[in-house]
């Protein structure tokens, strides 16, 4: 993944927080969240996942007059191969097995940030049902405007040598 | 919400639950919308069926959500340094999400007195969908 541009805006973390029924005035309230720590609103902790729409090439972004992977017609879209994990999340390739965030400071309305995403580890696993399970591993850094690193993304996807046995 | 300190954080100690949902299917169409994640695989069941699910699924990333409240309603978010969780088993449309979560370890991490807790995510019937952990610290 790579984003060259994600604004982040209040009314996003709005509808953010909405969507996950999460009532922290922090992520709402001007007026409360200046008498918190951080001082004014902050993105909640998975919000970072939300750049994904802000990279060109993200397979889940609609594509006007092209199909993307959302587009209906066919029951399995567009074939995608690509390769990783999600970095903010949503799983690139095959399933998302695992993500992880580590902070280093607050995101908040008004920050401008980019992501690169790099590879990780790989490993495998002897699966039950699906024969071998290849785990990949993708590292997204977020940075602020100023280059600041504010978040190392760790996202693991996994793909399975063969359909799972019914 | 009441301040806690680092002292009166016990290995042992458990955070109070959060239970969100149950997932209705407009809750899925509003977390599409607001993460970005428009997979079909959750909000269109049509999709789902013909790929041989029973019917759409929660994305992970929104029981990941609802598990950060778990830490976020027990502290401040500024206090969260690290938070991960592995994927363990699909959350199917109106499943009630329970959190729950154990402090296991106290200790200085670069200097900073932290806590560690492992965390899960649960549905109905006791499956667990996230298993996790967090590093919570008390500059």
């Amino acid at each position: 993944m790579a984003v060259d541009r994600f604004p982040v805006e209040a009314s996003h973390i709005m509808m953010f927080a909405r969507s996950v029924a999460d009532d922290n005035q922090i992520y709402y309230d001007e007026e409360y969240a200046k008498e918190t720590e951080p001082g004014g609103i902050i993105a909640p902790p998975t919000f970072a996942q939300a750049s994904a729409q802000f990279d060109p090439d993200y397979f889940l972004r609609p594509k006007v007059g092209e199909p993307w992977f959302g587009s209906g017609g066919e029951p399995t879209g567009i074939k995608r191969e690509s390769s990783g994990g999600g970095g903010g999340g949503g799983g690139g390739g095959g399933l998302h097995a695992e993500q992880h965030f580590e902070y280093h400071r607050h995101v908040g309305p008004g920050d401008v940030l980019t992501a690169t995403t790099g590879p990780g580890k790989t490993w495998e696993k002897e699966g039950k049902r699906s024969g071998k399970l290849m785990f990949s591993e993708s590292v997204t850094e977020y940075r602020d405007q100023n280059g600041e690193l504010v978040i190392t993304a760790r996202g693991v996807g996994v793909r399975t040598e063969r359909p799972v046995d019914q | 919400m009441a301040q806690l300190n680092y002292e009166d954080v016990q290995v042992g100690d458990q955070l109070p639950e959060h239970v969100c949902g149950p997932i209705s299917r407009a809750t899925l169409a509003l977390f599409a919308g607001a993460s970005g994640d428009y997979n079909p695989i959750h909000i269109d069941s049509d999709f789902a069926k013909k790929a041989g699910m029973p019917d759409v699924f929660a994305h992970g990333m929104l029981s990941m959500a609802y598990l950060a409240q778990l830490l976020t309603n027990w502290v401040d978010q500024s206090q969260l340094r690290e938070y991960g969780v592995r994927f363990t088993s699909i959350a199917p449309v109106l499943a009630t999400v329970t959190c729950k979560g154990r402090v296991v370890e106290k200790g200085e991490v670069d200097g900073e007195p932290c806590v560690k807790v492992e965390i899960t995510a649960e549905v109905d019937d006791g499956t667990k969908t996230l298993v996790g952990d967090a590093v919570v610290g008390f500059s």
